[in-house]
């Protein structure tokens, strides 16, 4: 059932060398916590430090890596409440609107996704996490405060946020070796 | 968790920059050493408060492609549905949650091709509709929990 008359970003996937793909496969599962990670890596590499910084610096420049850092247990972290919020934005006012989105700590994606006419009218997605019940939904409101001038049809308060009631399954994504 | 330990999560979630040394420049910052840095992260990985440390990669550039999927499904066959999607190895997440469409789940593959077979055997077995969300722009990534 996709939509192929929308452009997906996905399809254009970076072209990756032979190194790239060895620097994913060396990093995917974690950098080591050492003084000197790069030399490590660069070893791995088998080659020199200075062009293994380089190309953490191209990779990150073409948003192939997003950023280096430590990623929490949401769960442990006290953030157990998730919410995906979904919006039915003005077309031409949701670029401008999905990235203010995407400014809001609070957030941790914010994607244009297609209408599916009539179930779903929604266009705008922007998936929200706090500690408590409360506290997800007023940032349901704040979003939707944000959003007042640009919202064609407003759904009701129970219909614009879809809380997760159970996981029912979560793995991985990985890079395979060839 | 003690003070440190919190300055030390809150400011690496945001990415540690790319030098000879990337925790000496985060010490200095926080006015702590690097040992102490190095030490406190790999205490919090061994303890599961971390998922991982490193590089976080954009999947869609890993080479894959990806949608979101959902599905309305009755609630009496919810279990049985459950199993027939979960059992693709291509679904990566699957979550349930409370809307008409109460199914929603995350389809990786190694192609556009593969994706829209594994979307239409899903219909097949369950002869329920899967509505597809393919992403049309991406406005932001990346998740920032303070502790």
């Amino acid at each position: 059932m996709s939509d192929s008359t929308y452009p997906s970003k996905q399809q254009q996937s970076e072209n990756l060398t032979e190194l790239e793909r060895q620097y994913i496969l060396f990093t995917q599962n974690g950098m080591p916590l050492v003084s000197k990670p790069y030399h490590h890596l660069a070893e791995q590499l088998k080659i020199s430090v200075e062009d293994t910084l380089a190309m953490t610096n191209d990779l990150l420049a073409r948003g192939v890596i997003r950023r280096i850092a430590a990623v929490p247990n949401h769960y442990r972290a006290g953030y157990t409440f998730n919410g995906m919020t979904v919006w039915d934005v003005k077309d031409e006012e949701v670029q401008t609107y999905g990235k203010l989105l995407g400014q809001l700590p609070f957030v941790s994606h914010c994607y244009r996704r297609p209408r599916r006419l009539p179930e779903w009218n929604f266009n705008l997605f922007a998936m929200i996490h706090g500690k408590n019940e409360q506290q997800i939904d007023e940032y349901r409101i704040q979003i939707k405060k944000l959003l007042e001038d640009v919202l064609q049809t407003s759904a009701n308060s129970s219909n614009e946020m879809l809380t997760s009631s159970k996981i029912l399954k979560k793995t991985g994504l990985r890079l395979k070796a060839k | 968790m003690d003070a440190l330990d919190r300055k030390i999560l809150n400011r690496t979630q945001l990415g540690i920059p790319v030098s000879d040394q990337p925790f000496a420049d985060i010490a200095n910052e926080l006015g702590c050493d690097e040992q102490q840095v190095i030490d406190k992260l790999q205490t919090m990985l061994d303890d599961g408060l971390l998922t991982r440390f490193g590089p976080m990669f954009d999947a869609a550039s890993l080479g894959g492609a990806f949608t979101l999927s959902a599905m309305i499904v009755p609630e009496e066959r919810f279990g049985e549905v459950n199993d027939i999607v979960n059992a693709f190895s291509q679904v990566a997440h699957n979550y349930k949650r409370q809307h008409t469409l109460n199914m929603w789940f995350v389809v990786a593959c190694e192609s556009q091709q593969e994706i829209q077979t594994v979307i239409a055997d899903i219909e097949q077995q369950s002869g329920l509709q899967v509505f597809d969300f393919p992403k049309q722009e991406e406005f932001y990534v990346g998740l920032y929990l303070p502790v």
